[in-house]
């Protein structure tokens, strides 16, 4: 019978839950690596029982965990991380340069072929691969090198490689996306990049139209048209036709444009889904209320959906890396909350349960569809 | 025979519980008592000291025989009570919040 499994990064460990079709009734373990932020946990489209987890504290420094068994049981992975070369300089918050630093993984990206492949996301900013089942990693150096990483400049979060999109119809084409600095483009699997920012405008950088510069919350793509991808920025939802040559806005009707997940309807690859959060330097949900939002039309016409979520006294947010959505026939869309919330939907938005409302921050959640 | 104890993360990680003892070649120092833990557990390379520098973690501290180790060079004896297997060589994790 098919089912999906949702694994859950908190503060403080990682958790796995595993329903049949209807989503309703849920199984539960962990936390898993108890006590250590767990920032993303990530299963293999090619082997959905191979599951990485990235592990951190500020203590003991970066780790990743390898589940062959979706979940059940966990390896620590020898491998570390480590800079190819020079680390370079970047901005830091006051505008002098200083050099990067590894600080931790934000994001892990499984190969869609190989369960042994999976790239990684790093703090501060740098793309690694694992070729060995996460059991060593290597950096491919071009996207730190790239002549504008010295003017890149860390966001509130710190200066992280958050979002990692492989094309499923171009294996050499890849997209990552850097909070301060936009989004790239690979056409060759890592050796090199281009930034792909224009048509974003940012206030608060000295150029608003500026080549990089801009914080990108989150991308998003439907893997049936990989040249479209829908954007969350620190302001805006953007969209671009043409695999980031150029962007537009369509924020159109949201009460806010603020905010930090997004993603895409499984099976309609114009609905769109985003949670806007107040504003940049309150970060709560606009009148206490939790509302999701849904475009069904690519963007600029957007409906609150709040059936099943809490519409007064509500001030969590929703991180940048909290929201999924299975491919199951009744699309399921899932996100987490820094009030260590999860919400699940089994029809696309309509209506939310809670699986669990107790849990540590919630820093990630992700989904697998399992036959 | 060194004694190490480890703080409870670290002992997770490396599926120990209680203290760890360990044979260290040559002189008793940090350093080569960190190079023998790291041999013996891999996993732990990288969380006591950075992998790259060999730098202690800024939040992870050395203790023995009542007295503060950490700013000692790496290759500075260790105690004769700690080489001599008397007193343990506590790696700590700095008392923080979070």
């Amino acid at each position: 019978m098919s089912g999906v499994r949702v694994l859950v990064g908190t503060h403080k460990g990682a958790f796995v839950m595993t329903s049949d079709a209807r989503r309703k009734q849920w199984d539960i373990s962990g936390p898993h690596f108890t006590g250590w932020e767990v920032y993303h946990v990530k299963g293999s489209p090619a082997d959905p029982n191979r599951l990485y987890a990235s592990q951190n504290t500020s203590w003991f420094g970066q780790l990743i965990q390898r589940s062959n068994d979706g979940g059940k049981t966990w390896q620590a992975m020898e491998g570390k991380f480590a800079y190819d070369g020079e680390p370079g300089t970047h901005k830091w918050y006051d505008g002098t340069s200083r050099p990067f630093e590894f600080k931790r993984i934000w994001h892990l990206e499984p190969s869609l072929t190989d369960p042994d492949t999976v790239y990684a996301g790093a703090e501060d900013a740098a793309f690694f691969r694992s070729t060995d089942g996460g059991q060593s990693w290597h950096e491919l150096p071009a996207l730190r090198q790239h002549s504008t990483a010295p003017n890149w400049a860390p966001g509130a979060g710190g200066m992280c490689l958050h979002t990692i999109i492989l094309d499923p119809k171009n294996a050499d084409r890849i997209f990552v996306a850097i909070s301060a600095a936009g989004a790239f483009r690979s056409e060759d699997a890592g050796k090199s990049w281009r930034p792909i920012n224009r048509g974003l405008r940012s206030e608060g950088i000295p150029d608003p139209n500026a080549e990089v510069g801009h914080c990108v919350h989150r991308i998003a793509m439907n893997p049936s048209r990989p040249n479209v991808l829908f954007m969350q920025k620190h302001w805006d939802v953007m969209r671009t036709d043409d695999a980031g040559d150029s962007w537009r806005e369509v924020s159109g009707n949201l009460p806010s444009d603020f905010g930090f997940p997004i993603d895409v309807h499984p099976h309609e690859p114009e609905t769109i889904f985003v949670v806007p959060i107040k504003s940049d330097s309150e970060h709560v949900p606009p009148d206490g209320k939790l509302r999701v939002y849904r475009s069904r039309s690519g963007g600029n016409e957007w409906e609150a959906l709040t059936n099943g979520l809490p519409q007064s006294n509500c001030y969590v947010n929703i991180l940048r890396d909290a929201m999924a959505v299975d491919s199951l026939d009744s699309a399921g869309v899932y996100f987490g909350t820094t009030g260590g919330q999860v919400y699940a939907s089994a029809d696309a938005g309509d209506s939310w349960n809670a699986i669990v409302r107790d849990l540590p921050a919630v820093l990630s959640v992700e989904v697998q569809t399992l036959a | 025979m060194i004694r190490v104890v480890l703080p409870p993360h670290l002992r997770n990680l490396a599926h120990v519980t209680g203290e760890v003892a360990l044979e260290v070649p040559g002189k008793a120092t940090p350093q080569s008592v960190l190079d023998a833990l790291e041999t013996r557990y891999p996993v732990l390379r990288g969380t006591i000291r950075d992998p790259t520098t060999q730098q202690r973690r800024p939040l992870v501290r050395f203790f023995a025989c009542e007295q503060d180790l950490s700013l000692d060079p790496p290759d500075s004896p260790l105690p004769d009570a700690v080489a001599t297997g008397k007193e343990p060589f506590l790696i700590i994790g700095a008392m923080a919040g979070g």
